[in-house]
């Protein structure tokens, strides 16, 4: 009995030792000392974290990935969005993933408590052509002088704006792209329509609490230093931006019947609020131009870039980066995937896949984002008038904002400063608490958060 | 004969060890355990990724100085104590009802407790459906009676009150015990109390609370514990995926907060702390209602 025990334990072992030995692959199986060389023959195995190829922008990178890597390594997607937990505690335990792909806002977290690990050796090695990458993306990940990650996909956001109900209001989208903050809140007067106290029409819609950012940078400020160490949140020109936002919802009888009736409505389907003329403008992400495209092609739909008080376009720039774990057991394989996912002909050729398939079911290409600008141009290129002025006028707006983008820097304590900034907006916006002294509280725990979290660094 | 008598107790023991062991075992992995582990964590820095680093009390002297604390612990004391009396009071007339359904009891009783297998996320989903502030069906029904409804989920006043209602969803599971708890009074003491010329309050105050008081203290420990770590319907709705960038501050229950510094911050050992301290006024509390209930619950067997 004993010895039949003894016997599978040594079995289990053996068993253990084999598939670690089968996990390793090239690489050598150590982040520290890993190799990487564009012309090294690749093998062993890539598990992939946090990404999902759902769509053919997706799966025809992924492909190319494939090939560039060889038949003899063998790509694993792990289902299912990031999971910062399963992440961090799979690197702890040994198990981490060859490569993670991350909201860009979370790479500085991660960096700074060593779960990623920095990829000027990737860079180098893999000859990843960093000049390309737009400026605001790759800041977004580096952290102390070093990056991080490799710039995905770019998110940046427009004016979407309902043409008829501007015209029956006598306005133009001039009153509600930003560039005059008394237009906005007069425009929004007149496009609201509220009956017996209920709201019929949201006027516009400043999208607090996540658009903060964005109006505080169009009127000359930033939340946060470049250095990603002082918070900036109680700067007047922060609190004088977020009185503005909050006042354009006050005029329409509170932020809570705004968002009760925001909730309240079909986002995703033809019941949207544009087509059912119950939304007048608002700054959007890009995306949504493809949902409406898709689910209310009639929709008398009107865009614009988002305007800074100085009548430029501006945009705030988020997205996705690749990155490799700290013990990523094939960190040359890894560092090779990424580099292939995000070159300019994987790109190219992932958006000649959405052009077919869009003209196979009649739908329009809008362009893809990305962190590649050398990619972008590209892509651009490949789009074609679709006959119908507003949706071109869309493209054109999304390219113009993808051009004027800004980023908030890398730092350790992102998802802590987020909250407290957030957590700021929401207290004006209930009512609990006046601009300066929701801004004033939110600086105070900010910058705790990011006091803690450098010092934690630095021990 | 003694001898054999107590080797006989003893192999009974054994069985009964052996019997509970599953049990034992679970207790020691998945309770015990962790709990021990707790306490050493709150005293560590400890960010899931680096090894533990020793702090003594700093995560505890951080509590005792952390506004958000005392806000979700306020929150959270302010929800069970208007949700757990709401419920209890509701089930028991719930139950009383059901008592009285004759044949049809069965098939409100499956009725009654179907909501309970709404899984807590969906709740979440249906409080901002259902307490939606414009078009909600909570606000409608209030409508048609001329009541102008609240901003249920958006106004602080508002927020905490809606989860209250939202919870009696899922009153089903404490009617079943109700109804149960009912059906064990003793008929005799109705008609001894009917001869004696008793109405039905005097009765229910007499005779229906003093012998379910068993069953209703029960559920208010329960309840009240239940409520105290109220997580899941809250976060769904102000916090969750649905509403990544807007919370309220007015549903920031005690662990929300926990989950944010655990999983999101990921300050393991501040939450270990943050845990610990819930531990403690959750026993606080049971051992005042035990005591409390000394006074007020009738056990019948403690009779004979």
């Amino acid at each position: 009995m004993q010895r039949r025990a003894r016997a599978y334990l040594s079995m289990a072992a053996v068993g253990t030792v084999l598939l670690t030995g089968c996990a390793q692959g090239t690489g050598g199986g150590e982040t520290s000392n890993a190799t990487y060389d564009r012309g090294t023959k690749l093998s062993g195995k890539v598990s992939v974290m946090g990404f999902g190829a759902t769509d053919e922008i997706g799966k025809v990178r992924l492909d190319e990935a494939k090939k560039a890597l060889g038949s003899k390594v063998k790509v694993k997607l792990i289902p299912g969005d990031l999971d910062i937990q399963q992440f961090l505690s799979s690197v702890a335990s040994g198990d981490a993933p060859e490569v993670v792909y991350a909201d860009r806002g979370q790479i500085g977290s991660f960096a700074s408590r060593g779960a990623v690990i920095p990829l000027d050796d990737c860079i180098k090695g893999e000859k990843i052509d960093t000049s390309a990458f737009r400026s605001s993306a790759l800041d977004a990940v580096t952290f102390r002088g070093h990056v991080y990650g490799i710039p995905e996909f770019n998110v940046v956001q427009i004016i979407q704006a309902n043409a008829d109900l501007l015209r029956r209001a006598g306005l133009t989208l001039d009153d509600v792209n930003g560039s005059s903050w008394s237009k906005v809140s007069a425009a929004n007067k007149r496009l609201t329509r509220t009956v017996g106290g209920k709201l019929k029409v949201i006027g516009f819609d400043s999208k607090l609490p996540e658009f903060l950012p964005l109006w505080a940078k169009a009127n000359g400020a930033d939340l946060i230093s470049a250095d990603g160490k002082t918070a900036q949140i109680d700067d007047p020109k922060v609190v004088q931006a977020l009185t503005w936002a909050v006042g354009i919802y006050n005029a329409q009888g509170g932020f809570g019947k705004v968002k009760a009736y925001r909730d309240s409505a079909d986002f995703f389907g033809s019941g949207n609020q544009y087509a059912t003329g119950t939304l007048g403008a608002m700054p959007m992400e890009q995306w949504y131009v493809n949902v409406l495209n898709d689910v209310s092609p009639k929709a008398p739909m009107a865009f614009d870039t988002v305007r800074d008080r100085q009548g430029q376009p501006i945009a705030f720039a988020s997205g996705s980066a690749w990155a490799i774990p700290k013990g990523s057991k094939n960190p040359g394989a890894a560092c090779r995937f990424a580099r292939v996912m995000t070159q300019t002909s994987s790109w190219v050729k992932a958006a000649q896949e959405r052009v077919r398939l869009r003209q196979k079911d009649g739908g329009l290409f809008t362009g893809v984002l990305t962190g590649n600008v050398e990619a972008d141009k590209k892509i651009q290129a490949m789009i074609k008038p679709s006959g119908d002025q507003k949706w071109d006028k869309a493209i054109q707006a999304e390219y113009t904002a993808n051009d004027h983008t800004f980023s908030m820097p890398a730092n350790p304590a992102g998802q802590e400063f987020e909250t407290a900034w957030q957590d700021g907006v929401n207290r004006v916006l209930n009512g609990q608490q006046s601009p300066k002294a929701a801004m004033a509280q939110a600086q105070k725990e900010a910058q705790k958060a990011l006091d803690d979290a450098w010092a934690e660094i630095g021990k | 004969m003694s001898r054999r008598r107590s080797a006989v107790r003893a192999g009974d023991t054994r069985a009964a060890w052996l019997f509970i062991s599953p049990w034992v075992v679970g207790f020691l992995i998945f309770t015990l355990y962790p709990l021990i582990y707790t306490g050493y964590l709150s005293l560590t820095d400890y960010d899931v990724i680096n090894d533990p680093s020793f702090v003594g009390l700093d995560n505890f002297r951080a509590l005792v100085s952390d506004d958000k604390v005392m806000l979700a612990l306020r929150n959270t004391a302010v929800f069970a104590l208007m949700s757990v009396p709401v419920k209890i009071v509701l089930s028991f007339f719930l139950a009383l009802l059901l008592n009285k359904a004759g044949r049809a009891t069965g098939f409100f009783r499956t009725a009654f407790f179907l909501p309970k297998m709404t899984p807590p996320v969906a709740i979440g989903i249906l409080l901002l459906l259902m307490f939606n502030g414009q078009s909600g069906l909570v606000n409608e029904v209030l409508g048609w009676f001329g009541i102008n409804g609240p901003a249920w989920t958006t106004d602080p006043t508002w927020v905490k009150p809606g989860l209250v209602l939202m919870s009696l969803w899922t009153v089903g599971a404490s009617v079943i015990i109700l109804l149960a708890a009912l059906r064990n009074v003793p008929q005799e003491l109705y008609d001894a109390a009917r001869v004696d010329g008793a109405g039905w309050w005097a009765q229910t105050r007499h005779i229906t609370v003093p012998m379910t008081s068993g069953a209703i203290f029960f559920l208010v420990i329960v309840d009240t514990i239940a409520a105290l770590q109220s997580f899941t319907e809250a976060y769904t709705a102000y916090f969750g995926a649905g509403n990544s960038t807007y919370g309220n501050d007015a549903a920031l229950f005690y662990a929300i907060y926990l989950f944010q510094q655990a999983f999101q911050f990921l300050h393991m050992g501040y939450a270990s702390a943050m845990a610990l301290l819930l531990f403690v006024i959750i026993m606080a509390i049971t051992a005042v209602q035990v005591r409390l209930s000394k006074r007020f619950v009738f056990y019948a067997g403690e009779q004979s």
